[in-house]
């Protein structure tokens, strides 16, 4: 099958207001304002933007939980709401937050429920089964009832509930929220080889930069209810000079470290100016984190050293709000 | 033709659930039970200081009580669950429902299922003998079809009820206490002869919430006893015509629900 120039979403001027009541007033509060969105099949987009953006609600509308106030929307071809039981076999959803797996069972029927209710056949069920739990390590806890999951666990069998059907669209709402960096690395690594195998499409919110750089070709920012940026990740960076943080712990506190190239963000863990623990702000475009810490090494008197160090990526948050000021 | 296998497939984890905890299982039977039990005892308490209630002595009343309880119990058992739906909203439940190829509420109604409310049937059905036995009923086909046909009608009744109930949680934010009180009330109220109702009560549980066709009005056609002008005892025929307006609140008010979810606010 020929996906190559089908669209997989496209919204027109959509829309959506919240009627909310405070005390006796009604008000009415505008949660996506017009929406202009296009994705091609086989696309990976990062949709992204503050809390409150209209993100959730974009998604709601999208899978035809919410009927929207104004405008257009089609997914997977489908008019979402009207046309909900269609549409519902051929998308997969995860969200962070509500489980579609049954708590008190292990995960194992869970994934035989789910496979009666889109209605697969057995030597189906038992293929994409067998791929998902191979592919996202679940054989160790299939027998293991979901509340007894760790969050990263759960998050993968998620996952895997939501792709048991072999949707074409695979929506994600923040899926890597919690989870620790082996997990996420492992849900990451997933991702990218289901989608090269199968070609499913994604879209996927997130507050996490990581998720966006290693997991989507586009992405997709809006601000109060309106898409203001939509290319690559690093366009989007460069726009706004999205900096990382190198973290240094050091054997002994110093004064603020003043490295060329670097801002200085704050110390911690010492007394009268000192710091054990210190931040240096960096742009990857100017210098390279291997630079930063040789001029750091240089600094250092007879007796410190770095004992450790991290590299912080730039939040997403982060990036939004600068986008955000810029256009205020 | 309806895919019956993804509700069976729901609804035997859940039963393999229920089953796996066998001891509070039997705990939760063994009190269902007891409060039918006790309920049935009040009416008794009741008639050691009247001998009729309404036109009905006792005798009828256990029948009444045994048709309405053992109907109620059967819905409660399929459709019960309707009333977590607040909890359902809250944890966002039904908004994995949407993302399912099943219509919502044949989800919700088959997401769940209280084997334990059989032991309240029992209970129930136990009563509907025993009035059976210690009433003098004159058997005819016709009887025996009323009475088939009040017990179907009455679970068809009580279903609608939790399912209006249900429809209206989308509006009320921790409602379920003023639905309870239709719901619960209703079933009380079926469990009553209708003759000793004032008018509102008449209005409400006799005909806007059919409550009175579910037992008395069969019971009054069963045996043969006049009723009172507003519910006369013919009108124990119409159980299937209640059941079917029952329904038809029952959906409106689901739909209404559903509409404001997705539509309306908040």
């Amino acid at each position: 099958m020929s996906t190559a120039t089908q669209t997989v979403i496209e919204t027109r001027g959509l829309g959506r207001d919240f009627r909310v009541r405070e005390g006796m007033r009604r008000r009415t509060v505008v949660a996506l304002d017009a929406l202009d969105m296009r994705v091609e099949a086989g696309e990976a987009v990062g949709y992204i933007g503050a809390n409150g953006a209209g993100k959730s609600t974009t998604i709601k509308m999208l899978c035809g939980i919410l009927v929207p106030t104004r405008g257009e929307v089609l997914t997977c071809g489908h008019r979402p709401v009207p046309d909900r039981r269609r549409l519902a076999r051929e998308i997969g959803v995860v969200f962070g937050q509500r489980s579609q797996l049954w708590w008190d069972l292990p995960t194992a029927e869970s994934f035989r429920i789910l496979a009666a209710v889109h209605g697969l056949d057995a030597a189906r069920e038992k293929h994409r089964t067998g791929e998902l739990v191979e592919r996202l390590e679940l054989d160790e806890f299939l027998t293991v009832p979901v509340r007894q999951l760790s969050l990263g666990q759960r998050m993968r069998a998620e996952v895997a509930a939501a792709l048991l059907h072999s949707p074409r669209l695979l929506i994600l709402d923040e899926p890597t929220i919690g989870l620790d960096v082996l997990s996420k690395q492992r849900l990451r690594e997933f991702l990218v080889a289901e989608r090269r195998e199968h070609g499913t499409t994604l879209l996927l919110t997130t507050h996490d930069m990581g998720d966006v750089e290693r997991l989507c070709d586009r992405v997709l920012l809006v601000d109060r209810g309106a898409l203001v940026y939509s290319g690559t990740l690093a366009g989007l960076s460069r726009t706004v000079g999205a900096e990382r943080v190198m973290v240094l712990d050091l054997a002994e506190p110093l004064p603020p470290l003043q490295v060329a190239g670097t801002t200085h963000r704050g110390s911690e863990g010492g007394t009268g100016g000192l710091g054990l623990r210190q931040r240096l702000a960096f742009d990857p475009a100017a210098t390279t984190a291997a630079k930063v810490l040789a001029a750091v090494t240089e600094q250092l008197g007879a007796g410190n050293e770095v004992l450790d160090l991290a590299i912080e990526e730039p939040d997403v948050e982060d990036v939004v709000r600068r986008v955000y000021a810029a256009r205020r | 033709m309806v895919d019956l296998a993804p509700y069976r497939a729901v609804l035997a984890s859940r039963i393999r659930a229920q089953r796996s905890h066998r001891a509070s299982f039997r705990l939760d039977l063994g009190s269902s039970v007891l409060v039918g039990f006790v309920e049935l005892a009040e009416i008794a308490v009741l008639f050691l200081t009247v001998d009729r209630l309404g036109g009905l002595d006792l005798a009828a009343i256990v029948l009444v009580f045994g048709i309405a309880d053992m109907s109620f119990s059967l819905a409660d058992m399929v459709f019960g669950h309707c009333d977590n739906l607040p909890t359902y909203l809250k944890a966002g439940t039904l908004d994995v429902f949407y993302l399912r190829p099943q219509p919502l509420l044949a989800q919700l109604v088959t997401s769940d299922i209280s084997l334990r409310r059989l032991a309240r049937a029992a209970v129930g059905l136990a009563a509907l003998v025993a009035g059976l036995v210690v009433n003098d009923v004159a058997w005819s086909l016709a009887n025996a079809v009323l009475l088939v046909l009040a017990v179907v009608s009455g679970v068809v009744t009580f279903s609608a009820m939790f399912v209006w109930a249900g429809g209206m949680q989308f509006f009320l934010v921790d409602g379920y206490e003023a639905t309870n009180a239709f719901v619960y009330g209703g079933r009380y109220a079926a469990t009553q002869p209708a003759s000793v109702w004032g008018r509102p009560l008449v209005v409400v549980f006799g005909f806007f919430f059919p409550m009175a066709f579910t037992a008395y009005l069969p019971t009054l056609t069963l045996l043969g006893l006049p009723g009172s002008d507003w519910l006369p005892g013919w009108l124990g025929w119409f159980a299937p015509v209640a059941a079917v307006w029952a329904w038809v609140l029952a959906l409106a008010s689901w739909r209404t629900g559903v509409r404001h979810y997705q539509g309306g606010g908040g």
